[in-house]
């Protein structure tokens, strides 16, 4: 007779299988490899490692499926209620069946109505392609995982570790999340395979080179932090998620002020010579409260500067040039970066924070073939269209449209500010001496009467393009010392907080990409 | 052989190692200038350089080769 009891050791004997995963020779692989089972991931993840899983018993009448090599979860980090998805690599290789997209779907779809995080622990071969007619080209197919995440970005945050393969459509997954933290060596996100690759193009090649973990976070840019291994992944997840509000109705929590890190004044970091090299970092630490900085695509692009950080203890998005890696010049990668990064900000309610240094944009025939224009357009796009507060801070220089791509004054920064060594024209000095004098120039033959020619230009160009000249014609909204740089942001960030404005009015922008 | 390669277009404005130098990840090797600015070239691995591929007002292109590593 079954009474109660036998149906209760039932259960627990089903759970104690599912939660198992697959076959103990894949665990020993995920060892091997030095990665973590999915219920440990998860452990990490949540706080006290609690969470509650929707749809174990998926496919639970096959004896090799386990919760469908998904588990989807909701539980809480650090206080707030986040959904998860997360691969099970020893099921399968972590593949998609039909009950697998549709517990995706399902979590999403709870993610949406909840209005709370999600975020996606990929670990997946792609398609089970046994299965492909009733997981692929269907309405609930994995097309509208997809159609889904398009649905959520910029309504919650969608984060995406990325601990091991994230193959062909399931690559998809990353690109259209918020943020993606690659774990170096295991991670990989590729849409062919080396074999697929060496079968119909020819090319030889690494899954590492082709697909990896570093080549994404400093080459392609599909990968935004690089962690060393599992454990750094979710720990940097847990702290993304505390400059974020859960949606985009909210606003970010503001923290305790922290003075800053112990170091050089900025009067001491920045060179008065506009030509030579400093670390904006320095210059970060300088403002900002001491170990706040949350730096996005560290790895890529290093000439442009993005990451979230607290002054004051309020939230910012901070772009700053970087004259110490190629001068700061903007190129096609930087403005795609840059861009990327406004749009984030701009979608969770995260005012921000320009540092200006900028000899302007990249020339020559590979950034044109490049389309270094339209990838600038993208950036000044995403920067015009931003409403949260933003205030523009002339470091240095800001020359030519690398001034409008910084929230120069056209592009209706609550404030423009310039530091004492500021300097704002189309072109530095140099430049414009050699541009509107070349013909003058050649002509006087005596070399040092040349010298002295072009010094006396070069003054009088100085002279015209004064920071105080540009504070008189109201072009800077203020000229600071930067001994006050910090304090004027948090006491203007305050001030800004009620900001509101419709940047304008239709269905959407025919964006430039 | 390893190399360090220039990380953009511009003129060779300094070179602050020579033959036989020992340098070690993230020194500041070469000074290229470009676009008017003065732009560190910085090494990201060690060893002793065993050529030195260009002179001081040189032109180079991003990823010419500026100095060998033995």
């Amino acid at each position: 007779m079954t009474t109660v009891n036998t149906l209760v050791e039932k259960l627990k004997g089903k759970n104690r299988e599912i939660e198992a995963g697959g076959h103990a020779k894949y665990h020993e692989k995920l060892q091997e490899q030095n990665k973590l089972f999915v219920r440990k991931r998860l452990e990490l993840l949540f706080d006290n490692g609690i969470y509650e899983e929707d749809g174990k018993f998926a496919n639970c009448a096959e004896k090799d499926l386990p919760a469908d090599g998904v588990v989807t979860a909701i539980g809480k980090i650090y206080g707030q209620t986040v959904c998860v998805m997360a691969n099970d690599s020893t099921v399968k290789a972590g593949s998609w069946g039909a009950r697998t997209v549709e517990k995706i779907i399902r979590i999403q779809e709870t993610a949406e109505k909840l209005k709370v995080p999600l975020l996606y622990l990929v670990d997946s071969a792609g398609a089970r392609i046994t299965d492909q007619l009733e997981m692929f080209p269907n309405r609930r197919g994995a097309g509208r995982i997809f159609y889904n995440q398009v649905k959520l970005s910029g309504m919650i945050p969608q984060i995406c570790l990325l601990f091991g393969p994230s193959a062909a459509g399931g690559a998809y997954i990353p690109a259209f999340c918020d943020i993606v933290i690659m774990v170096d060596k295991n991670a990989s996100m590729y849409l062919g395979s080396p074999r697929m690759a060496e079968k119909v193009i020819g090319e030889k090649v690494t899954l590492e080179e082709m697909g990896g973990a570093r080549m994404h976070c400093s080459v392609s840019g599909c990968g935004d932090i690089l962690a060393a291994n599992e454990e750094e992944a979710i720990k940097l997840a847990k702290t993304y998620l505390t400059y974020f509000p859960a949606n985009f109705k909210e606003m970010p929590k503001k923290n305790d002020p922290i003075e800053p890190k112990q170091g050089r004044d900025l009067e001491e970091i920045i060179p008065k010579n506009q030509n030579a090299p400093f670390d904006m970092y320095e210059c970060i630490d300088a403002l900002i409260d001491e170990d706040s900085f949350f730096e996005i695509k560290k790895l890529f692009a290093a000439e442009i500067i993005t990451g979230l950080a607290r002054i004051g203890g309020r939230t910012v998005g901070i772009i700053a040039n970087q004259p110490r890696v190629k001068g700061g010049v903007l190129f096609v990668d930087s403005a795609d970066k840059a861009a990327k990064f406004i749009q984030l900000c701009d979608a969770f309610h995260i005012p921000l924070l320009f540092l200006a240094d900028v000899p302007g944009f990249m020339i020559g025939t590979k950034v044109e073939k490049a389309g270094i224009i339209r990838h600038g357009a993208k950036l000044i796009a995403a920067m015009s269209s931003a409403t949260v507060p933003k205030i523009s801070v002339i470091v240095r220089k800001a020359y030519g449209a690398g001034l409008y791509a910084m929230a120069g004054p056209a592009f209706e920064p609550d404030c423009c500010i310039a530091l004492p060594t500021a300097q704002i024209a189309v072109m530095g000095p140099e430049a414009a001496v050699n541009a509107v004098y070349s013909n003058k120039i050649e002509k006087i033959e005596d070399p040092k009467e040349k010298i002295t020619y072009i010094q006396e230009k070069q003054r009088e160009y100085s002279e015209h393009i004064d920071i105080y000249k540009l504070a008189s014609e109201l072009i800077v909204d203020d000229i600071v010392s930067p001994f006050d740089l910090r304090n004027v942001l948090i006491q203007r960030f305050n001030l800004y907080e009620t900001k509101e404005l419709t940047f304008s009015v239709r269905k959407h922008p025919v964006y430039p990409v | 052989m390893k190399e360090i390669t220039s990380s953009m277009a511009g003129t060779v404005l300094n070179i602050m190692v020579g033959g036989g130098d020992e340098i070690t990840s993230g020194q500041e090797v070469l000074m290229i200038e470009s676009m008017k600015m003065e732009i560190p070239i910085e090494s990201q691995i060690e060893g002793k350089v065993s050529e030195v591929k260009v002179n001081i007002g040189d032109f180079v292109n991003e990823g010419d080769v500026l100095l060998v590593l033995e």
